[in-house]
């Protein structure tokens, strides 16, 4: 069982810049078809200063920390036993390449079903860009696979 | 592309679906370089396998970028208010995924004008992977 003090649990803050490349990449990796992604000729024309971040790829940004899993360790969770439950985004603007986004990640709920055999951890993200003004929220909600 | 208007949008229109080319390990492969999603269930079979599966499954977050790219090449992305979804089903290698959606509720919020809509992800079999919704703000 993941102990349930672990609520509240804070991942220190970090900040990341947006890559143009990281950004192509990704672009090829979704099949991404509309070339205001990876040609930033088309993203200024469509009103961007730089190549859009897409709408998933926070969660990606946030995966740039050294060790992406280390809170994982940290609160007990076991990587072979995890799934993705649920993923969850707000969105106050679209950041672009170029940009730096800090991430702050707090676990903020830990629970059980089917008599424990399934576990589940939710964590919040917030992200700020340089200003400190509020760009995106996402929560995502792991499930811990017991037998 | 042409933007919908709230006007001209009902409860219950569907939105341009997308189909995906059918998931190979080297979609795996490279979706795990580009997203930074290092977690080996998606790319190293010995790994999976001790893990209890058959073979690696796909990300998840793999198939909810397949459902933000049908919902931009709707409308452009920043007019995404929201966008969250469940992962119902495992996603395997050879998957085709089709992504749909269609307009659940049109409302008005912090005087914006939104549709809600649903959005989903299933493969050649019609086994939904995933299912969610996003909303959306469009001109009156």
């Amino acid at each position: 069982m993941i102990d349930r003090r672990h609520i509240g649990y804070e991942t220190p803050p970090f900040t990341v810049e947006v890559e143009k490349g990281r950004l192509r990449l990704f672009a090829k990796a979704i099949g991404e078809t509309d070339p205001k992604y990876f040609d930033e000729a088309a993203a200024r024309a469509a009103g961007y200063a730089s190549l859009p971040v897409p709408p998933t790829f926070l969660f990606c940004l946030e995966m740039e920390q050294p060790d992406p899993y280390a809170w994982f360790d940290d609160v007990g969770i076991e990587l072979p036993k995890v799934l993705h439950g649920e993923q969850s985004f707000t969105y106050h603007r679209t950041p672009c390449a170029g940009e730096k986004l800090t991430f702050r990640a707090k676990v903020v709920d830990i629970y059980d079903k089917k008599g424990g055999l399934l576990e589940f951890v939710v964590q919040d993200n917030t992200i700020t860009d340089e200003r400190g003004a509020a760009v995106a929220e996402f929560r995502r909600s792991i499930v811990i696979r017991h037998g | 592309m042409s933007t919908p208007k709230y006007s001209e949008l009902e409860v219950g229109a569907a939105i341009p679906s997308l189909t995906q080319r059918p998931i190979t390990r080297q979609t795996l492969a490279v979706y795990c370089g580009a997203s930074g999603d290092h977690n080996p269930v998606h790319v190293d079979i010995d790994f999976a396998r001790a893990a209890g599966l058959p073979d690696v499954i796909a990300h998840g977050m793999l198939v909810m970028a397949y459902m933000g790219r049908t919902l931009t090449q709707w409308v452009s992305q920043e007019r995404m208010r929201a966008f969250s979804t469940r992962f119902m089903a495992m996603t395997h290698i050879g998957d085709a995924i089709t992504c749909t959606g269609a307009v659940l509720e049109k409302l008005e919020r912090d005087g914006e004008k939104l549709v809600r809509v649903s959005i989903s992800a299933a493969d050649q079999r019609g086994e939904v992977k995933t299912a969610g919704e996003a909303l959306i703000a469009l001109d009156p």
